[in-house]
């Protein structure tokens, strides 16, 4: 009873949990955790034999977070920044804390820019984005695409409408305007 | 080789890419023989993770065989079988000399506020993950393991993160017995999570999502109390009702950054990119908990700030834990759980996809078709 200082009953005994459950209470002591205390100095477990790791050669200029004395002893070289993206990247590496919501929000607009940069540049080659095969549509119709959303009573389905929209529209939006500008051009030559 | 590419929000496909090259001394080469997608996969894929870019590879769940070794490697050898935590980690710095691993200040120069991950965007360190046939695998002395000869690949893929994910949220919940623990979210991590709270002593685990197949799964497999949100006015105020009006002892939020259940989060986190993640499982925890209770987050949320009801967190005196899970600390005690029976984490996987498919695999695990709850990812070498 929670108004009193009694606690509401479990309907289950410790005993029966045990019986029922496999490995009921098998970590039951709160001190006997792998991640208990928290901050558990690691005697030889890690596998280590460096005091500071040895430097990974830096083959270009890596950006880094401000918050950091120096480019971090190993990285990841996914990727290196390039076109407008990179350097609005690079932008906001160099300028912007990890405290700073525009250093986020940056990165994210150059998300999006990488994201146009990089469906451009693959129509000049020769496999261009297919947004068909690339998002996996097509196993609406052989993954039960439609019972497994009606009926169901999922809270996400209302929002699945607005998906294809955030997806293709973009693409709609493109094609448009790359078609109003074909005959705009066209128009200006027949002048 | 062939590797999954991001080729930008909601679309993925396979490339031939180079194969990756040892750039440290400490550097392995593995050739992966299984790979799985991570729910917090699906952040990157719907474009929330800032610095994600066009032409990574993503994938922090995966096993496989050591292919190379560089000349600094002395604890493995070409030909081992390995399982590779999701964390990348230098073993020496001051966070992981403490035994937090995640949090390893040697291995991502783009931020502070978060170790490396395999595959994970450059705000994660910018490593391609092992969703490809070949990855890098950085200070392979000290987060790859031998594979035991006894354990099935499907059960050692899921150690290198979900499992070792929700045990790790369960013993952040500082579970005591007779605990009431709740766990929203019943996908992969938030499975284990209520799994692992009976090994800590739970009294009662109740298990709240919105997917009816993932709640009987629940049922079956962590023997939880279940309860889909959809079907109450106000969930918080049912999870009063079954707790006696006191709340639960420890709350788990095994959901995230892209929780249902209130569109206007929905809409500016998931969408818009307004907010870090959509908070609305962690602020059900924040007032499902009772007063003085635990919440723990194991849900991966992004670095721009989310809409959460501190004010409550503070006035009702919780204790708030997190962390991403260091994973190869969870491991000895894990595989003592697993050769003793009590956990068989393969019994969650629902899908096995083929590399050359993995577009697909991305739909079907983002629509959550098919009855989805874990798809693996398998490559021509496994």
């Amino acid at each position: 009873m929670t108004y009193t200082s009694e606690r509401p009953p479990i309907a289950e005994s410790s005993e029966s949990l045990r019986a029922r459950i496999p490995g009921w209470g098998a970590d039951l002591d709160p001190k006997d955790r792998p991640s208990v205390p928290k901050l558990q100095w690691q005697d030889d477990e890690s596998g280590a034999h460096w005091e500071f790791p040895e430097r990974q050669p830096e083959k270009w200029p890596r950006e880094r977070s401000i918050e950091h004395e120096f480019l971090t002893p190993v990285f990841g070289t996914s990727c290196p920044p390039k076109g407008l993206s990179g350097a609005m990247r690079k932008f906001s590496y160099r300028k912007y804390s990890e405290g700073r919501a525009a250093h986020w929000l940056l990165l994210l607009a150059a998300d999006r820019v990488d994201a146009w940069e990089s469906h451009l540049r693959s129509f000049a080659t020769l496999r261009p984005d297919n947004p068909v095969t690339e998002t996996g549509v097509l196993s609406e119709f052989t993954r039960h695409g439609f019972s497994s959303r009606v009926g169901k009573k999922r809270a996400d389905v209302k929002h699945h409408l607005a998906d294809p929209i955030i997806i293709a529209g973009p693409w709609v939006l493109a094609a448009g305007l790359a078609y109003s500008a074909v005959r705009k051009v066209l128009g200006w030559r027949r002048r | 080789m062939r590797a999954m590419v991001y080729r930008g929000p909601y679309k993925v496909r396979v490339e031939e890419k180079d194969m990756p090259a040892i750039e440290h001394p400490g550097d392995a080469i593995v050739r992966v023989t299984l790979a799985a997608i991570c729910g917090s996969d699906l952040h990157l894929y719907h474009g929330m993770m800032p610095d994600t870019r066009v032409g990574m590879t993503f994938g922090h769940e995966f096993i496989g065989v050591v292919e190379e070794v560089g000349s600094g490697v002395r604890n493995l050898k070409r030909g081992d079988r390995v399982m590779v935590p999701f964390n990348v980690y230098c073993g020496t710095c001051w966070f992981c000399a403490r035994g937090l691993y995640s949090n390893c200040h040697n291995v991502n120069p783009n931020a502070t506020a978060v170790g490396g991950i395999y595959g994970y965007s450059h705000t994660c360190g910018g490593y391609d993950g092992g969703q490809a046939e070949f990855v890098r695998v950085p200070f392979a002395d000290v987060g790859p393991t031998v594979i035991p000869g006894w354990m099935d690949d499907e059960d050692a893929v899921l150690l290198t993160d979900a499992l070792a994910t929700g045990y790790f949220g369960a013993q952040l919940g500082d579970i005591v017995e007779g605990d009431v623990v709740v766990v929203f979210g019943a996908g992969p991590v938030g499975l284990f999570a209520a799994k692992s709270a009976w090994l800590m002593g739970a009294g009662r685990v109740i298990v709240i999502d919105h997917l009816e197949n993932r709640l009987e799964k629940a049922r079956t497999f962590a023997h939880a109390e279940t309860y889909n949100f959809t079907e109450y006015d106000d969930i918080v105020v049912h999870l009063k009702k079954l707790t006696g009006h006191l709340g639960a002892d420890v709350a788990i939020d095994a959901v995230g950054a892209e929780a249902d259940g209130n569109l206007t989060q929905h809409i500016t986190s998931s969408k818009l990119k307004l907010q870090g993640g959509s908070p609305v499982a962690l602020n059900w925890c924040i007032d499902g908990v009772r007063k003085g209770g635990t919440v723990s987050v194991m849900g991966a949320y992004g670095p721009m700030f989310s809409a959460v009801k501190f004010g409550d967190a503070m006035n009702k005196g919780l204790t708030l834990r997190m962390n991403q899970c260091p994973v190869k600390r969870q491991w000895p005690r894990l595989f003592e759980h697993i050769r003793n029976g009590y956990l068989k984490p393969s019994d969650i996987v629902t899908h096995r996809i083929p590399l050359e498919h993995i577009a697909e695999g991305y739909h079907i695990f983002s629509a959550k078709l098919d009855g989805c709850i874990k798809p693996l990812i398998v490559t021509d070498a496994g």
